[in-house]
């Protein structure tokens, strides 16, 4: 039985009337039409598909849409201000940390849930965290590099 | 009439600035074979002009319209068959074309891989971008300015020479005149000057007066990346489009018997297409398309076949080699009187697992149908290539099938072929809708081909003055690649032999190299150890390659090898490995910790060092080659398909381990700069020396020998 969702992307309300156990990512991506948010895996395994669900990382994948009812969710088509950027989009773009970029959302994403629960975290720290995200173009240096120049400059974040 | 026209729709807006576009169709007639690449961005080539279609390679003799287009905005717009997948050929190919132009990297506007609006430039392979591709770009933009500037010499009446070109625009020095690139894209003058092919021996900036060549240029549309503005193939949405599912058999080699389709067909909404083997499903959504394909999978009646699993794959590689009478090696000298005379002689098999290149992004594919004219949406390296399939899988004509490769999520050699364009094609000529298939992890996993496995014998024979004499190398089933030894021997027999390969296999980053040079690099430091030399000192007395000298010195000297390697403990080793692969070279130095209890090693340190010629794009070049040390680890550590009874017994993430950020070490990459020779790609050559740097590391700690990647089970079989 199909059911009805609410779901606030990105600060819009959508409803949409589906099967609940549809994923929230597909919902976002075939309903909605948000790409933002990849399929990598479908297990919850590689972080292509993360978002924010109430500022919570969230494999997006792996969570029954019918979970995010009433929630909020922010995809990387939210993150940015207007035309600013959000920090980790622009250290993404300082240090060059992207090769195909597929991953991209799915990393700056989990970042920046880390950076709202952690604003100052260790090397240590931020490898545990984002352990949980794939890149199969290994391009994890660049990445590391990235996220601790967000971090130098962020006091505190504020996830919208 | 319709029948005297064609219609070609703007159908990458994304990587145009085109706000203003319209209707985003025009009728253009016939008889002119027209471009539209965007707002005011219109090609008009009169027919015969040749635009470089099936033609690979570099699209040499293709008209310059083909690849360079002048807009009134004073950008140009630059045209290439090569597909961006990560390893930077966006910036590096508008870098080409911009130095070339005399312009800013801004102005460029490059169309990448689309079957009908660019040339034919070969599969994205082999790392053929840097030789092939920008050569030929250059020359391109290098003939347009030449033909431009003597359109301006013309016009002025001025003497040659008395020109000179930047930022766009033809100044005459004498007396100040001037005319911009955006003031001649109406001329009429260009247009004909721009039928003109391409010239062979047009003189390109040497590369000491490169100004955007050499530097670190961003990829043009990093933005568009990190605000989710991109769309990658398996983002596409058509208007009206459905999702595909198609029924896979249940192992390799099964062939459907039977199977009753009529729960599916009576879903609603659900397009169901049974056709040979082919079995597919369209719905509104893929969980919908997902519950038809479950509805019926189970009815299927399968005749299967037996297939050998992983535990006995390298016996049946060996067994099925094509070795013996069935291929001869290439020797030097003579190898039997060498070994025979040989103080010591070594013999070793080494052996290498099927891994999958997994791309982030699965294999996907949109394909629409209008008019009997299909288009597809695809994440292939190359979209001729994949057109050509489609031509022949669906018999279609060949001008009735375009396709497009948007920026897509990574290949590492793993998209040479169109699967799901074909499936998605299929799909939707019967929905009569557009319909997107993107493949699964699993599927991925099962269906794309393999890095082939490797079973490779050495044989190695050292004088009694510990150089080496003889050097027997018999390389089953990985490929040629870097099979043959860089260094100075007097008697070698080096073979490369196919095998019957029961599993799918085709090109990765570096392909066969990786095996081969893990094999070589690693048999070297046996014989290094036989010597009773340091691996170092043994590999500089026989290579007599200065380049592979160069950066065996540079990693060594970065690394501080001699005191690390006295340093050695039985829990933290070190070691080093070099190769040449794709006319560029690479030595990396590496420490490894080993927790014996968990049977577990932990590469800790790498310094690479990496030469391809002049560097292109420095910022891009050292991604590539960081890139190529962390998947190298993967595959020496960790990664191998296991297979039983046809079916993939760790077709996930969770259960086929690729490396992750804890998996990262410290990473110092050294890259050198060789201006007096031509450029080589670096997107694979880099990863060649992981693996054996590492198994020789672990073996300086532990005395125990990996003869096998991936090696972190080889290392627990033996401790």
């Amino acid at each position: 039985m199909d059911a009805t969702i609410t779901l606030i992307v990105n600060g819009t309300e959508k409803t949409v009337v589906t099967d609940p156990e549809r994923s929230l990512l597909d919902v976002l991506r075939e309903d909605l039409h948000i790409t933002g948010p990849k399929y990598g895996c479908g297990e919850g395994r590689c972080g292509a598909c993360t978002v924010l669900m109430d500022g919570k990382r969230t494999f997006s994948c792996s969570t029954p849409v019918s979970m995010a009812n009433k929630k909020k969710i922010t995809t990387i088509e939210g993150l940015a201000e207007g035309n600013s950027l959000h920090r980790l989009q622009q250290a993404f773009l300082d240090e060059g940390a992207i090769q195909c970029g597929y991953c991209t959302p799915g990393m700056i994403l989990a970042a920046a849930a880390l950076l709202n629960e952690n604003p100052h975290p260790s090397d240590e720290q931020i490898v545990e965290w984002m352990n949980g995200n794939i890149c199969r173009c290994n391009g994890y240096t660049k990445i590391l590099k990235a996220i601790r120049r967000a971090a130098a400059q962020i006091a505190e974040v504020k996830i919208p | 009439m319709i029948k005297d026209t064609n219609t070609i729709e703007i159908l990458q807006p994304e990587r145009f600035d085109c706000a203003e576009e319209s209707s985003g169709q025009v009728k253009i007639n016939r008889r002119t074979f027209m471009q539209l690449l965007g707002t005011g961005l219109l090609i008009t080539v009169t027919e015969g002009v040749s635009l470089g279609q099936g033609r690979s390679g570099g699209g040499r003799g293709i008209a310059v319209a083909a690849r360079v287009h002048l807009n009134s905005d004073g950008t140009i717009t630059v045209m290439t068959g090569k597909v961006e997948e990560g390893q930077g050929s966006r910036a590096e190919l508008t870098q080409a074309a911009a130095e070339e132009l005399r312009v800013d990297v801004d102005k460029i506007r490059l169309v990448m891989s689309d079957s009908d609006l660019t040339p034919d430039d070969g599969r994205t392979a082999g790392s053929r971008t840097t030789p092939s591709t920008v050569p030929a770009v250059r020359r391109g933009a290098a003939t347009a300015r030449e033909l431009l500037t003597r359109l301006a010499e013309t016009r002025w009446d001025a003497a040659t020479g008395t020109l000179d070109v930047h930022d766009g625009t033809i100044t005459n020095k004498k007396n100040g005149q001037k005319l911009t690139y955006a003031d001649l894209a109406k001329s009429k003058d260009v247009t004909v000057l721009f039928k003109n092919s391409v010239s062979s021996d047009v003189a390109l900036t040497p590369v000491e007066q490169w100004e955007t060549m050499g530097t670190s240029v961003p990829r043009p549309n990093i933005r568009d990346i990190v605000i989710g503005a991109h769309r990658y193939p398996s983002d596409i949405v058509r208007p009206n489009m459905l999702y595909g599912k198609i029924l896979r058999p249940p192992s390799y080699g099964a062939t459907l018997e039977s199977i009753d389709l009529s729960k599916a067909e009576a879903m609603k909404d659900v397009v169901v297409v049974h056709d040979g083997q082919f079995v597919g499903f369209a719905a509104p959504s893929s969980f919908r398309a997902s519950q038809a394909l479950e509805a019926v999978a189970g009815t299927a009646s399968w005749k299967t076949a037996p297939h050998p699993s992983s535990k006995e794959i390298f016996a049946y590689l060996k067994e099925h080699a094509r070795t013996g009478d069935r291929s001869r090696p290439r020797t030097k000298g003579s190898i039997d009187e060498a070994l025979a005379k040989a103080d010591k002689v070594l013999s070793e098999t080494y052996k290498v697992a099927y891994i999958q290149h997994t791309p982030m992004e699965p294999r996907a594919a949109v394909a629409e149908w209008n008019d009997g004219k299909l288009t597809v949406w695809a994440g292939v390296d190359g979209p001729h290539q994949v057109k050509g399939d489609l031509v022949r899988a669906l018999g279609v004509a060949s001008d009735r099938i375009r396709v497009i490769v948007p920026d897509m999520g990574g290949g590492f050699g793993g998209k040479h072929s169109g699967e799901a364009a074909e499936e998605a094609a299929r799909l939707a000529k019967a929905a009569g809708r557009p319909v997107s298939v993107r493949w699964t992890r699993a599927e991925e996993f099962t269906w794309a081909y393999f890095r082939p496995a490797a079973v490779i014998e050495c044989k190695g024979g050292l004088d009694d003055k510990g150089s080496l004499t003889a050097w027997d190398f018999t390389s089953i089933n990985p490929g040629g690649s870097a099979i043959d030894t860089p260094y100075y021997i007097a008697n070698t027999s080096i073979l490369s032999a196919g095998s019957d390969s029961p599993m799918r296999q085709g090109a990765y980053r570096c392909l066969g190299a990786t095996a081969n040079n893990f094999a070589r690099e690693s048999f070297m430091d046996e014989l290094a150890a036989a010597a009773d030399t340091d691996p170092l000192a043994f590999r500089l007395a026989h290579l007599e390659n200065q380049r592979i000298r160069t950066v065996l010195e540079a990693a060594a000297k970065h690394f501080d090898w001699p005191s690390r390697r006295k340093k050695v403990t039985p829990e933290t080793g070190v070691g080093l490995a070099c190769g040449t692969e794709k006319n560029s070279v690479v030595a990396a130095c590496v420490e490894v910790g080993i927790d014996r209890k968990r049977g577990e090693i932990k590469v800790h340190h790498v310094v690479e060092a990496f030469e391809c010629g002049p560097i292109q794009n420095p910022a891009n070049l050292t991604s590539q080659v960081q890139g190529c040390i962390v998947m190298g680890i993967g595959g020496a550590l960790r990664e191998e398909m296991e297979f039983e009874n046809g079916k993939i017994l760790n077709a996930s993430f969770s259960r086929y381990l690729v490396p992750r950020f804890r998996d990262v070490p410290k990473i110092d990459v050294h890259l050198i700069n060789k201006t007096d020779i031509p450029s080589a790609g670096g997107g694979e050559t880099p990863i060649i020396a992981i693996a054996p740097a590492i198994g020789n590391a672990v073996f300086a700690a532990t005395g125990i020998r990996l003869r096998a990647m991936p090696m972190q089970r080889a290392l627990r079989e033996q401790l």
